[in-house]
């Protein structure tokens, strides 16, 4: 054998061992989060008992009997507690999705404006976002819910901009067309519309790799989007029937309907977010160098497509995990909504809770329904990140 | 080829980059002051000066990647002013190459060449994509085509600038540094590149501390110092024989070096 030319290394004790120090924390760690769990539950149960609550959802077959201010499907007070909680689901996921889609939009707009050469349009970008963003959240619900129920006249002063519209304090009215089968014809042409702007976009995108020659994708793309739903509408034989809202009594009665609570919610929420993803874009605008600007208009490229086809792309992976957190931030605050009476999933579970006692079970509905949007979102925004990462880059 | 044997003498055909008491400020900084430079068609001048000479700021104002306030920049007989397009236009004819390569890090090797000549050259990208390749060549790594910037050293990066670069056939080329953040072993790489440039008869604007390359490709050297051209002359007299004091003084530092 042979011999080593520094000391053999006297052997120290096992728990030294980093692998075995490695697996043994990981068994205490598992270990105490599992006494603690039987400790709660076992202690739960225990208490339930003694109260004699019945635990389990078999309260979701009950009748809630209590109604909701408004709802994307129809519900009322004699549906199950099931479908009330699905009525408060969809009210959390309507004003996630459009918040998170605004809040985008108009963090994107801040975040660039304040990047603007403009010195007013850079001043006001900061000074909205350095406001807001320093305001707890539950207050700007507050004040813009006050601002909405208390600075806009009654239903019989009504705002009425327009034909069929009605603005007041008790939300925004508007007229929506009686349906008729050709809206369904329409959507279905919007549908082959999109597909057929899509198909057209890939064989425009292979026939310049071929030849060079640009096609007005977009132009095209657009009127056929537009166009069809047109057509659809005029060959189905135009459909005029409107559902206006009129005043019956003290509010007014038909058409679609935006209500103060969610118009606040929304606004609070789209203002708020709006904030943190004006800094996220800005920074991560910030963060690609100076170099790939210069190196872009160096080659001739315009600057609208040194920012499409060199900044955007760039920043975009720095803005992305922390545009995650943001989108997450503005579905739990959501949640804030039964401050205002905005009847989300927790608004219907509190009074569900209430009502049955099922404390627990109403709990965990909420949890998982909050967990499993949010890893949703996690799970796509990681699946994009990952596919727009830099190779190489170390 | 060794230094010493120069390329040939100054062509005489015509400008390719006037500058006429050109001045620029930074704030109050007077970065640029009056500066008279003509460079031919098929020149190639090295302009080299201390640092914060205004060398850089010089070679940036030919593509506008810098505003003079003074004077005039005439490039391919157009001369610089707000014109946007105009701008765009010389930027297609004036290739550059940065000191810290500036590729685009979210492109392959290969994207970072065709995006230019696809984008603003309209050119088919097969058509694009084959130019690119012999241009490849031409900096010997037609083998990283698919790599991605990051995963290339340094000196195969600046090689893929200059390609990139080329790939838009400019009349002109403007060189910032190119080699001084390079290893010294990576320098040869890129100097021979650009050697082949100027034998192939491109107008040139270097600034560059590499006196060897200098004295192998320049028809005239440049020498800078506070914003201003102290001396100007074909390199043999320019080494032997510097008429200026401070531009004895910055040789005789730089050679000994
Ligand atoms: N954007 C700017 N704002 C203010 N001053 C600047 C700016 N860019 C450059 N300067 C100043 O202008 C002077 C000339 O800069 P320049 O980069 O042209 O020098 P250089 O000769 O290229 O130097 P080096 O050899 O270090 O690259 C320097 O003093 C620098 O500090
Ligand atoms: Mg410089």
């Amino acid at each position: 054998m042979q011999q080593s030319l520094g000391q053999p290394a006297k052997r120290s004790a096992w728990w030294n061992d980093a692998r075995v120090r490695g697996v043994l924390s990981q068994v205490f760690v598992l270990g105490g989060i599992g006494l603690l769990v039987w400790y709660l539950v076992s202690n739960t149960l225990a208490n339930l008992e003694t109260r004699s609550i019945a635990t389990g959802f078999g309260f979701l077959e009950r009748e809630a009997g209590f109604a909701v201010s408004e709802s994307p499907i129809p519900y009322s007070a004699a549906d199950t507690y099931y479908r009330v909680l699905v009525v408060g689901i969809l009210n959390t996921l309507k004003v996630s999705i459009v918040g998170i889609a605004l809040a985008t939009l108009f963090g994107t707009l801040a975040g660039v404006a304040r990047l603007s050469s403009n010195w007013l349009v850079a001043k006001f970008a900061t000074i909205y976002v350095e406001g807001l963003r320093n305001i707890p959240i539950l207050l700007q619900l507050f004040f813009w819910y006050t601002v909405i129920t208390q600075t806009l006249p009654g239903p019989r002063q009504a705002f009425n901009p327009m034909p069929g519209v009605f603005l007041s304090n008790r939300g925004l009215q508007y007229a929506e067309p009686v349906w008729d089968p050709t809206y369904g014809l329409m959507a279905g042409a919007l549908a082959v519309g999109i597909i057929g702007a899509w198909a057209l976009g890939r064989w425009a995108h292979k026939r310049q790799e071929r030849t060079g020659r640009l096609f007005p994708t977009f132009r095209v793309g657009a009127a056929l989007i537009l166009g069809l739903p047109v057509l659809a509408y005029v060959l189905g034989g135009a459909p005029t029937e409107l559902d206006v809202p009129a005043l019956k009594g003290f509010n007014f009665r038909g058409g679609g309907t935006v209500t103060p609570e969610f118009a606040a919610l929304l606004v609070g929420l789209v203002l708020y977010t709006g904030t943190y993803i004006a800094e996220i874009v800005r920074g991560g605008i910030l963060s690609v160098s100076h170099g790939q600007t210069e190196a872009g208009l160096a080659l001739g490229l315009s600057r609208g497509l040194v920012m499409r086809l060199i900044l955007l792309p760039q920043a975009l992976r720095v803005i992305i995990p922390p545009l995650t957190s943001q989108y997450l931030n503005l579905t739990k605050n959501s949640s804030l909504a039964v401050a205002i009476g905005f009847p989300d999933l927790v608004s219907v579970a509190n009074t569900s809770i209430n009502q049955t006692g099922q404390a627990v079970e109403g709990i965990a509905i909420i949890m998982a329904v909050y967990l499993t949007v949010s890893l949703s979102i996690s799970a796509f925004m990681n699946w994009y990140n990952r596919k727009i990462a830099l190779q190489g880059v170390r | 080829m060794t230094p010493g044997d120069t390329l040939g003498d100054t062509p005489n055909s015509g400008a390719a980059i006037t500058l006429e008491s050109v001045h620029k400020w930074y704030g109050a900084f007077h970065v640029l002051q009056d500066i008279n430079l003509t460079v031919q068609r098929g020149e190639r001048v090295v302009v080299c000066g201390p640092s914060g000479s205004g060398k850089s700021t010089m070679i940036r104002c030919v593509n506008r990647l810098e505003e003079h306030q003074e004077g005039k920049i005439i490039v391919n007989g157009i001369e610089l002013t707000n014109d946007v397009k105009a701008i765009e236009g010389i930027r297609r004819e004036v290739g550059m190459v940065f000191q810290s390569f500036n590729l685009f890090p979210h492109l392959t090797v290969l994207e970072n060449l065709t995006l230019s000549p696809i984008w603003v050259q309209k050119r088919p990208k097969k058509e694009a994509e084959q130019a690119a390749m012999e241009y490849l060549e031409r900096v010997h790594i037609p083998e990283q085509a698919k790599k991605y910037p990051g995963q290339l050293s340094g000196g195969q990066q600046q090689r893929v600038a200059i390609a990139r670069a080329l790939c838009m056939k400019p009349s002109i080329m403007l060189f910032d540094e190119p080699t001084s953040a390079l290893d010294p072993e990576m320098i040869k790489e890129v100097l021979d590149v650009m050697v082949g440039l100027a034998e192939a008869g491109m107008t040139m604007i270097c600034v560059t501390h590499e006196m060897g390359f200098a004295k192998t490709v320049a028809n005239n050297m440049v020498f800078m110092d506070e914003g201003s051209i102290v001396e100007m002359a074909p390199p043999k007299e320019f080494f032997t024989n510097p008429k200026s004091e401070r531009t004895q003084k910055f040789l005789s530092q730089i050679l000994t070096h």
